[in-house]
């Protein structure tokens, strides 16, 4: 039923399905967009959004029995060359530019692209990527290289070079993962701007936060089928998170006092040139510290500092009263911190390499037998160990992590930290490209760890995730600790203003 | 010119090094700066700068050929067979070596593409092959029938000096002038060119925009082909005679001056005046030994210092960016 | 998990479909030539692979790593001159056995001193290892050029015949140094911590250093290691020709790498294993000598190599594209 006075549909979808291999990717999906509208896409990992984009740019056929409308046309088949043509645009979370290659290049790409050799016209599209980038509101150095660009910005050239292809709709996947508040807000402008513009955008992303605040109406999809289009005007975060997974997640505060135990970590005056400024902090036996503050605030530095990646300048760090001063991760794993770097997929797991050499790689003193070769035997023993403990869900464990899903990659990561054996644990931004049913796995993992006793440094720059799981919360700005609050006695909506003023 | 600095670092820093390099030269040699040893010292690096060029353009396209001087090897006997039957003359010879060259280019091509192998994988493969069977056919044995348009001297530039002697450039340098020309023309002004250096930048993203990915492989391994061709057509008319085994080895100093040029291994960067740079670099380190008169027999060990000396100082200077951005923790 | 399937876990996926190979070109040139088969031409056989053997072990480690190590055989030819010349020192024919220890040793140093150089090159200002070995194999080269002005160097005590041409009970003395060395490669690279750090490097350096493995170490460890054995092909080549020359070999460099992709070491590094190279190696030796029974000269079966090597690609490609089929449907 679609009222008269509604404006046009850019994207209608009716009964789509697809299968893989006899497994339903989506069933009887029903999904539509209004032109010029914000519409957000939401659901888990695995809940067939990446297959609706990819069914309707062309990468894979619908199943028999779909109806696909586009702008208001009924499509039999889509190609991809068919779906560009068309007005249709993906940027995809990797953004799929060209790092060496100027911004103007970057934004002209797809005018290039081609089988006939032709000249290249600079000037002209040096002009073109101009124009589009004002219609935008952004100003960006035309000749850089774009691998001399923040990722923010290159969010930018993207969403300029699917404009230079005259889009119409544009599907967005998680374009916010890898960005700091300050420039998903910009980011959030920008997409405004292109609404205005009558420019369909399709939002995926796991921030609810940010997907109340963009999107007019969200359509949930929960294990390949359709839950509901809902319009985000009264819908609460928690509200949209129990639609996403299906169960009723807990938001409340999780803080207790530990400050009769004994401290594990003293930072006492820590000073990085330029980054961290005078640091000082405690972080006690069984307690869960949560370290926020804006990006550049030093926070990520300050991690760095303490483990021996960077040297500090000034300032003492004491473990369990004694004095270190790592010189690398190995010294600081030697001393008893484990450090779960923020960017688990390139940097915490050795995606190719299987699941058990991934678990161990941390811990190969511990798995020596007399002679000090490797002993299978302790090997296996300590992996099956560790994926029992957290529950890790795999196939074999010499299966590459790869083939993990994201929730069971993150469980290789704690387990590959926590077989170090360790009394201090960092962990560095720990929900950011997780989804929500796997977030509140991984706090109650936290909490768990932080109950047998490890003392916990958790770094986040999301004020609501802190609040609700540490048990005191630290406010970084400008390499200095700003702030203490305690998350029984402070309001999240005032400390989101002070941190993100 | 901060821009060009800053977007061409091995460039800059290799032709700074080369300035002084000539300057030097000139001030402790008397022979370096006159006409008679620049025109010998291009005319001794014109082919390897045509193979330089050639491979630059696979390497922006984010592979690498170590089949290609062998494959000259391969186009000069084949030409030899061809010259032998037809009467010839030089655009004649050019166009069936170019043939030939390109039918052996698109073979690296279609093996790569087709069975989604790495380049080094099937190029180490095919330079067994294609110099196996040349030694086989030819039983080692060299050719010295060739047609006399071949083997005849051709000058573009003929220069005597007040002292009688003679300076004059190759038809060689004249073919390497080209070459060079079309290759920038190629990389640079043509579409083609921008979806190689995309292609070698990231290969999936190319792909998704639409580049044909099996074309650019012919494009690359084609034009590489077809420079090794003439290259080794251009080497007969220099030593006169067809030598089966003679341009063996040559493809991985070729491969170090480009490299060294600011080519990446990997794709996406390279310039032909960083090739130039490179090759000439090579050769005047070893024109200037030579005048130095030091032992021909040192030449090789201290050319290999340099080239040592020369990527560490580059890797140097390099190596705080991605330290820092570790620190970041955003920036893959 | 089936039988089958476990025994391709335990040595590997690659393993099965070389050993079949193996017994297919063996049985192939056994009904071709009657010559084949025979104790003369199997211990030739078992004489000429370890040279290149050996080689390939100092080759692969490297690729391992996701690098290459290029100047495998000017490291060989160098650390044999080292030998060869403290061998002329005491006398040369005359030499005793503690000239050639002392020799081997002196060859051992040299080797790993040319692979630590390299290694702590790509190691510690991360250049890539293609040209950095480039580098060195135009030093080497040059050096030894230098040094011999590209003349052999020969007149070395007799019983230096035993490691050449001697055997053991039986069993060709190079072939006993081979199997050593590829068993040594064997336990380094499954069980010791070294071995484990060198085919995550393979991976993905990067998180590698976040995993708290020592990469400096590692990559500097693993060329020197590879010049190591580089010295002892060298030594082993001094014996069996009897005279040292720059340049001897020189045509096994690419054969190195090629053996390599052919036992299923990925050309980007983190993945392979030793034994499936060395039936890699046997194939390729088997092809040798079969061909030039049968009467073909040497360069053809370089071409053979080659074209092998296409066929064993061609094959793994069609052998993915069926299971993706199978998958598929």
């Amino acid at each position: 039923m679609t009222d008269a006075s509604a404006p046009p549909l850019a994207l209608r979808l009716r009964n789509l399905s697809k299968t893989f291999s006899g497994v339903h990717a989506l069933e009887h999906v029903d999904f539509e967009v209004r032109a010029g509208e914000v519409h957000c896409l939401a659901g888990e990992n695995g809940c067939g959004k990446s297959t609706l984009i990819k069914v309707v740019t062309g990468v894979h056929a619908p199943d028999p029995g779909a109806e696909i409308e586009i702008f208001g046309a009924r499509q039999s088949a889509i190609t991809p060359t068919h779906a560009r043509a068309m007005g249709i645009a993906v940027i995809w979370q990797d953004l799929a530019l060209f790092p060496h290659m100027s911004v103007a290049e970057n934004i002209a790409f797809d005018t290039m692209v081609g089988a006939r050799p032709r000249l290249v016209r600079r000037r002209r599209d040096r002009k073109a990527a101009a124009a589009v980038l004002d219609r935008l509101g952004e100003r960006l150095d035309l000749d850089a290289p774009l691998n001399t660009l923040p990722i923010a910005q290159r969010q930018i050239v993207a969403i300029a070079r699917a404009l230079m292809g005259e889009a119409r709709l544009v599907f967005m996947d998680e374009p916010t993962a890898s960005l700091t508040q300050s420039e998903t807000d910009g980011l959030l402008a920008v997409v405004r701007t292109l609404s205005e513009q009558g420019v369909a955008v399709v939002f995926v992303s796991h921030r609810l936060a940010e997907v109340l605040d963009i999107a007019e109406r969200v359509t949930v999809l929960r294990d390949g089928k359709l839950v509901g289009v809902f319009p985000t005007e009264g819908m609460t975060q928690a509200r949209l998170g129990e639609l996403m997974t299906g169960s009723l997640l807990s938001h409340e505060v999780m803080a207790h006092d530990r400050s009769g135990e004994p401290a594990v970590l003293e930072v006492e005056g820590l000073s990085l040139a330029g980054k961290v400024e005078d640091v000082s902090l405690t972080v006690r036996r069984g307690e869960v510290v949560g370290l926020t503050g804006l990006i550049g605030a030093g926070r990520t530095e300050l991690a760095h500092a303490i483990i021996g990646m960077m040297r500090p300048d000034r300032g003492t760090v004491r473990l369990d009263g004694k004095a270190i001063a790592p010189k690398n991760i190995r010294e600081a794993i030697h001393a008893g911190i484990a450090y779960v770097s923020e960017d688990r997929l390139s940097l915490g797991l050795i995606q190719p390499q299987s699941i058990e050499d991934n678990t161990v790689i941390a811990v190969l003193d511990k798995i020596l037998d007399a002679v000090g070769l490797i002993s299978p035997t302790r090997k296996r023993a300590m992996v099956s160990e560790w994926i029992s403990e957290l529950a890790v869900k795999i196939g074999h464990p010499s299966d590459p992590v790869s083939s993990l899903s994201g929730g069971n990659q993150q469980r290789v990561v704690l387990a590959k930290w926590l077989a170090t054996e360790p009394r201090l644990l960092i962990l560095d931004s720990p929900t950011v490209g997780v989804d929500v049913g796997a977030r509140a796995g991984i706090f109650r993992t936290v909490r768990r760890l932080a109950e047998a006793g490890l003392a916990i440094l958790m770094i986040s720059d999301e004020v609501t995730e802190v609040v609700m799981n540490a048990d005191r919360v630290l406010h970084m700005a400008g390499g200095r600790i700003v702030g203490e609050y305690d998350p029984r006695t402070t309001d999240v909506a005032t400390m989101e203003e002070r941190v993100y003023a | 010119m901060r821009r060009l600095v800053a977007g061409y670092p091995v460039e800059v820093r290799l032709l700074a090094v080369l300035v002084a390099l000539c300057i030097g030269l000139s001030l402790t040699t008397d022979t370096f700066l006159t006409l008679g040893n620049i025109t010998s010292l291009l005319n001794n690096n014109a082919v390897n700068l045509i193979w330089a060029v050639g491979l630059l353009v696979v390497l922006i396209a984010g592979g690498i050929d170590i089949s290609f001087a062998v494959a000259a090897s391969v186009v000069q006997y084949l030409s030899a067979q061809v010259f032998m039957v037809v009467e010839g003359n030089w655009i004649f010879g050019i166009l069936v070596a170019s043939a030939f060259g390109l039918c052996l280019g698109l073979i690296n091509a279609a093996l790569i593409h087709g069975f989604r192998v790495v380049s080094i994988v099937i190029t180490i493969a095919t330079f067994n092959a294609y110099f196996g069977l040349l030694m086989f056919f030819t039983k080692g044995r060299n050719i010295y029938d060739l047609p006399d348009w071949w083997t005849d001297r051709i000058y573009i530039f003929e220069h005597q000096a007040a002292d009688g002697t003679w300076s004059e450039l190759n038809l060689s340098v004249g073919i390497m002038l080209v070459c060079v020309v079309l290759t920038a023309l190629l990389i640079r002004a043509t579409t083609i060119g921008r979806q190689l250096y995309a292609m070698g930048d990231n290969p999936d993203g190319a792909r998704r925009a639409g580049v044909n990915i099996w074309l650019m492989h012919c494009v690359a391994y084609g034009w590489l082909g077809v420079m090794a061709g003439i290259a080794g057509l251009c080497q007969v008319n220099i030593a006169q005679e067809v030598v089966p085994n003679a341009l063996y080895g040559r493809e991985l100093e070729v491969l170090a001056a480009v490299v060294l040029g600011g080519a990446r291994l990997g794709g996406g960067r390279g310039t032909v005046l960083g090739c130039i740079l490179g090759v000439l670099f090579i050769a005047i380190t070893q024109n200037g030994l030579n005048l130095l008169g030091i032992s021909p027999f040192a030449f090789q060990m201290i050319i290999g210092t340099a080239i040592l000396i020369a990527i560490s100082s580059s890797n140097l200077s390099f190596n705080f960016r991605p330290r820092r951005r570790a620190a970041e923790g955003r920036l893959p | 998990m089936t039988p089958m399937k476990r025994i391709g876990n335990a040595v590997g996926p690659e393993t099965l479909p070389l050993a079949v190979f193996l017994v297919v070109v063996a049985v192939a040139f056994s009904l071709a030539t009657p010559l084949f088969l025979t104790g003369r031409n199997l211990s030739s056989m078992a004489f000429q692979l370890p040279e290149l053997g050996l080689l390939t072990l100092a080759m692969m480690v490297p690729i391992l790593s996701g690098g290459l190590n290029l100047a495998v055989i000017y490291t060989a030819n160098i650390s044999g001159l080292a030998l060869a010349w403290t061998l002329i020192a005491f006398g040369g024919p005359e030499a005793g056995v503690g000239a050639f220890v002392l020799g081997s040793v002196l060859a051992l140093a040299v080797g790993a001193a040319a692979g630590l150089v390299m290694g702590l090159v790509v190691a510690y200002i991360g250049a890539h290892p293609i040209l950095v070995s480039l580098a060195m194999m135009i030093f080497l080269r040059g050096l030894g050029e230098f040094l011999t002005h590209g003349g052999d160097i020969s007149g070395f005590p007799p019983f230096m015949n035993v490691i050449g041409h001697g055997d053991l009970f039986g069993v060709p003395v190079p072939l006993i140094i081979f199997a050593v060395a590829a068993l040594v490669w064997h336990i380094m690279l499954r069980r010791t911590r070294h071995g484990f750090a060198v085919f995550m490097i393979g991976s993905n350096i990067r998180a590698s250093e976040y995993s708290g493995l020592p990469t400096k170490r590692t990559l500097t460890l693993i060329y020197t290691i590879s010049g190591l054995i580089c010295a002892v092909a060298g030594i082993l080549m001094a014996s069996r020709f009897n005279s040292v020359r720059v340049g001897h070999g020189e045509a096994l460099l690419l054969v190195t790498v090629l053996a390599c992709f052919l036992g299923g070491v990925d050309p980007f590094g983190g993945f392979g294993r030793v034994l499936p190279v060395v039936l890699a190696l046997m194939i390729l030796q088997m092809l040798s000598s079969g061909l030039n029974l049968i009467g073909a000269n040497q360069h053809l079966s370089t071409a053979v190599w080659g074209l092998f090597l296409i066929g064993v690609m061609a094959l793994r490609w069609f052998e993915n594209e069926i299971r993706q089929r199978k998958w598929r449907r």
